[in-house]
């Protein structure tokens, strides 16, 4: 294979690594400002991706590199969606950053690097590619969160979100170094092919597997590896929170299911099992202390370790089902939590945060507008129908019953039932009480004119999810090579 | 379809669209706009339903007025809709009671009253829905879409204890929906691969998992009608209701329960339905007689009728679940009846309500000296919810309890009871409230109806004792479903 044909699948990644090259330097000529021109050209950087993401779709599967890399359909939608995320991403948090001096050129840089190692991820085929795209983005995160260095609560979760990251970036070279020992290769098709003709040492596997699974827990924030996940949500400025909550789980799941699936679908019987684990315990630790949440973003950050478990018992269950209705569960998840999060930004202003349950109190007096578009994710957090959440959970029940786990379908939704109980409340607040504050919201037209979109999405996603549901089946199924 | 229209996607998407509109008319500046709006939507979406009664053909027991489209291809979900003889009068319920409920809201909802009409409107549409879907999803799409304005009706315009009743209520019936929805899934993968309410109708189901189908429905529908023991949402959700919300929760909210046992529980897992029928005529019969009870105890006017929906609804389970035409066509007909009989006595009290700010009845007493008028038409509803002969409600009871004579002696012995007991906490509440001296300076300073609430009352008074007096034109339409459902029930779908 030539250099040539090498370069096209990494295209994308080229132009944008390119890109944040230039922007560093460009940022350094520019006045504070003239930032509003850097934030421009990384609008048209995202646009620039995903014309050339596009342009260089192929059909069926594309090796790079000797395997290291791959470029498939669900790689290319999951990075459409990731440039799309971001985009979004970068409009919710201007005028918020903008506010609090925060909107510099490392932002958007970092933000750009986080996009490019979650990119890599995506398209990964080889551990050490793997490897490399997920510590390209943790370490532009950490440095995010970190971003707002007089703060000490965003410092103490930057330091928090670090250290627990590094344990799990460990727990999972570790892993991945015992799958070496037992196969021989770093290269997920080798591993996947000497798993299934038999492997002379299946206790090393064993324990390969357990480190690899517990560092992919890690990273999705999944019980018991969850710890991390409400106080760096917490701590970290909401448009950091925005960003962490919301395009990497596009990536998270990619990682999770090239790891599993591609790689390991021999050990399918022992992962799926730990995963049940994982998955019942998130949805009953996140939504219960969810409830117990007075800060929004904590509130969040226990829905994101619920939903994450919802999505696992898609991956248990395989199949296209099981893996497109995990795919969809992720980009549903990652549209709500984009507007749950832009709506926190929007109502804050300059040296306020509105990120408790209580400055959401009266909201429909104030802006019925807004409340209408709150209420919306909301009820599709809590999936109920007409909104796309409830397909979301639809398609993954759908996936366990077929599997004949219909008991866990049960448990899933009772904890649903637990789970909606603190969406109503926002509802509730919303509508039912009477508001603190009459302090005008103010907000620019391109943050109202998203927020919107975002909302109707939710609804019109919900009236007409056939779409999206198939892109996601089709693109498991012909990457993944399901028959 | 009629003139190649689609009547029942025009029922159940022109209040909804009404809906948008009021909704966008925006704050309590535009108040005017927005009740014309809803009264016309209103009454535009009652018109629009009428095609379905003229056009029905009686002598068929098969869905009519369908429509399929395709919706979601990928898991066979469709756009399906059609109606039967049981479907078909509940539809035109629901948009009578909208036009009811938008006249009855008219001068008392001064707050966000374009939110207030909108939620009704909405709310219509989707109730349409819930009784017109034939696809199992497109049914549970509209069942869960309807809590959520009536969450907000409640919750915004209710009483003071709002909050707590509103949650309670929310929560119950999400529980027994989710369970549903696992239901409808399994029984997805049974068919292989249609959720179409009709060829669900078909699928031989062994025996346990009937049973387990079953269950799951009980809950999602026994706390929609609601039975004993998880009807404790109702007084709640009822007392703090603002009027119309009642009204809705009592005509409708609670027929969707009934009429979900009709359409899946029964057709579906039949064996089920024999085996624990004994049970369900039970719990039917302690919501009788138990809640019949309770409802004498009461000192809350609401509360008080809320507890008799709870037993009138007990006479319809137990008509469903002994099996047989008397049984099964009384229940229907008890449904509608209590449809306009506990709408109307909500409306009722919610006339004295908006004039006195209490429920308590304790607060009343010689109410006739002061409203004539009124106490006319509260005494010919008092005594349809008492099962008065020659009023709507003692058709259907009288059906149930000679269905239940063929059964058993001693199911129609307890059931007959009610009309004690029925008799004794209306009738009570009626002398308390009505009767008397004027007991205070407030009941002194009580207005009679004025011509908006004497035109509701009429309506309905006309439709109770129209009804009663000749319920064939009723009965005509049910009966060939009711045959053909009893027929499918009779069948046993245990795999051979």
């Amino acid at each position: 294979m030539n250099l040539l044909a090498n370069l096209i699948p990494v295209s994308a990644e080229i132009f944008l690594l390119v890109m944040v090259c230039f922007i560093l330097i460009a940022d350094l000529m520019l006045t504070q400002s003239s930032k509003l021109f850097t934030y421009l050209l990384v609008q048209l950087t995202l646009l620039g991706c995903s014309v050339i993401t596009v342009g260089t779709h192929e059909h069926g599967v594309t090796y790079a590199f000797n395997n290291m890399y791959v470029d498939d359909l669900m790689s290319d939608v999951l990075k459409m969606l990731s440039y799309l995320g971001m985009s979004m991403v970068l409009v919710y948090s201007r005028q918020y950053l903008m506010l609090r001096g925060l909107f510099t050129g490392e932002f958007m840089v970092l933000a750009l690097f986080a996009l490019l190692g979650m990119n890599v991820m995506i398209s990964a085929n080889h551990f050490l590619t793997l490897y490399l795209g997920l510590e390209l983005l943790s370490l532009s995160l950490y440095a995010m969160v970190a971003l707002q260095r007089d703060s000490a609560i965003a410092t103490e979760a930057a330091m928090k979100y670090f250290v627990l990251g590094a344990l799990a970036s460990g727990l999972l070279l570790y892993g991945m170094s015992m799958l070496y020992g037992a196969t021989g290769s770093l290269e997920l098709g080798v591993i996947s092919d000497a798993i299934n003709q038999g492997v002379p040492n299946k206790a090393l596997l064993a324990f390969g597997l357990v480190f690899i699974v517990s560092g992919l827990a890690f990273k999705l924030g999944v019980v018991p590896f969850h710890m991390w996940v409400p106080d760096v949500y917490h701590g970290a400025p909401t448009a950091m929170t925005l960003l962490i909550g919301s395009v990497p789980k596009l990536a998270a799941f990619a990682f999770t299911v090239r790891i599993l699936v591609e790689g390991l679908q021999g050990l399918e019987h022992d992962w799926s099992s730990m995963l049940i684990i994982l998955a019942i315990a998130s949805m009953a630790l996140g939504n219960l202390a969810a409830i117990a949440q007075t800060n929004l973003k904590r509130m969040f950050a226990y829905s994101t370790i619920t939903h994450m478990g919802f999505m696992l018992l898609g991956l248990i269950s395989g199949g296209i089902e099981g893996y497109g209705s995990a795919m969809f569960y992720t980009v549903v998840y990652m549209m709500m939590s984009l507007g749950a999060f832009g709506m926190i930004m929007l109502l804050s202003r300059a040296g306020f945060e509105a990120d408790t349950l209580n400055d959401f109190k009266g909201l429909n007096q104030r802006s019925p507008w807004l409340a209408f578009i709150m209420m919306l994710l909301m009820l599709s957090m809590a999936g109920i129908p007409p909104t796309v959440g409830f397909y979301a959970k639809f398609s993954v029940l759908n996936a366990i019953v077929q599997t004949g786990h219909t008991w866990l379908a049960i448990v899933a939704v009772l904890f649903s039932l637990i789970g909606a109980f603190y969406y109503l409340r926002i509802i509730k607040l919303m509508y039912f009480d009477a508001p603190e504050s009459h302090e005008p919201i103010t907000y620019g037209s391109d943050t109202g004119l998203l927020i919107s979109l975002n909302g109707l999405g939710v609804l019109f996603l919900g009236l007409m999810p056939g779409t999206l549901m198939s892109i996601c089946a089709v693109s498991v199924q012909q990457s993944l090579l399901l028959p | 379809m009629i003139f190649g229209l689609p009547v029942i996607s025009i029922t159940i998407w022109l209040p909804i669209i009404f809906g948008i509109l009021v909704l966008a008319t925006g704050d309590d500046k535009n108040a005017p706009l927005a009740r014309l709006l809803a009264l016309a939507g209103s009454v535009l979406g009652f018109l629009v339903t009428l095609p379905l009664y003229i056009g029905f053909d009686t002598t068929t027991s098969s869905m009519q007025f369908v429509e399929h489209h395709g919706w979601i291809t990928r898991f066979n979900i469709n756009y399906y809709l059609g109606v039967d003889g049981i479907s078909m009068l509940f539809i035109l319920l629901n948009s009578f009671f909208t036009v009811i409920v938008v006249i009855a809201g008219w001068r008392v909802i001064e707050k966000r009253v374009s939110q207030y009409m909108a939620a009704f409107l909405l709310m219509s549409g989707m109730i349409n829905g819930v009784f017109g879907a034939l696809d199992s999803i497109l049914f549970y799409v509209f069942w869960e879409a309807m809590l959520v304005p009536m969450f907000i009706i409640i919750g915004v315009w209710g009483g003071p204890n709002r909050i707590y009743a509103t949650m309670k209520f929310f929560l119950y019936t999400l529980l027994g929906s989710l369970l549903m929805l696992v239901a409808l899934i399994y029984l997805y993968n049974l068919t292989g691969g249609s959720f179409s309410i009709l060829d669900f109708h078909q699928v031989a189901i062994p025996m346990t998992a009937q049973i387990l189908i079953f269950i799951a429905f009980f809950f999602a529908f026994a706390v929609k009608v609601p039975m004993f023991p998880v009807h404790t949402w109702l007084p709640d959700a009822h007392v703090e209701a603002p009027t119309g919300g009642s009204v809705i929760l009592a005509a409708l909210m609670l027929k969707v329960g009934a009429y979900g046992f009709l359409r899946f529980s029964m057709p579906i897992t039949p064996d089920a339905s024999h085996q624990l029928a004994g049970v369900m005529i039970a719990l039917s019969l302690i919501a009788i007689v138990y809640i019949g009870l309770v409802a004498l105890m009461q000192t809350d006017m609401k509360k008080l009728v809320a507890y008799s929906s709870i037993s009138h609804m007990g006479f319809v389970t137990m008509g469903l679940f002994i099996f047989n035409a008397y049984g099964m066509e009384g229940a229907l007909l008890q449904m509608i009846s209590h449809g306009f009989v506990a709408g109307a006595l909500f409306l009722c009290i919610g006339v004295l309500y908006d004039r006195m700010h209490s429920r308590n009845i304790a607060d009343y007493g010689g109410v006739a000296n002061k409203m004539p008028v009124f106490a006319a038409f509260f005494m010919l509803f008092a005594m349809a919810n008492s099962g008065l002969p020659g009023t709507s409600a003692f058709v259907g009871e009288f059906m149930v309890i000679m269905g239940a004579i063929k059964v058993n002696f001693w199911y129609a012995f307890a059931a007959g009871t009610t009309l004690i007991f029925g008799a004794a906490y209306t009738l009570w509440l009626y002398k308390r409230v009505i009767f008397g001296k004027v007991a205070n300076q407030h009941v002194e300073e009580l207005t009679d109806l004025n011509a908006r609430e004497v035109l509701i009352m009429s309506l309905l008074a006309v439709l109770v004792i129209g009804m009663g007096v000749y319920p064939l034109p009723l009965s005509e339409i049910l009966h060939a479903s009711v045959n053909d459902l009893l027929v499918h029930v009779a069948h046993s779908k245990l795999p051979l």
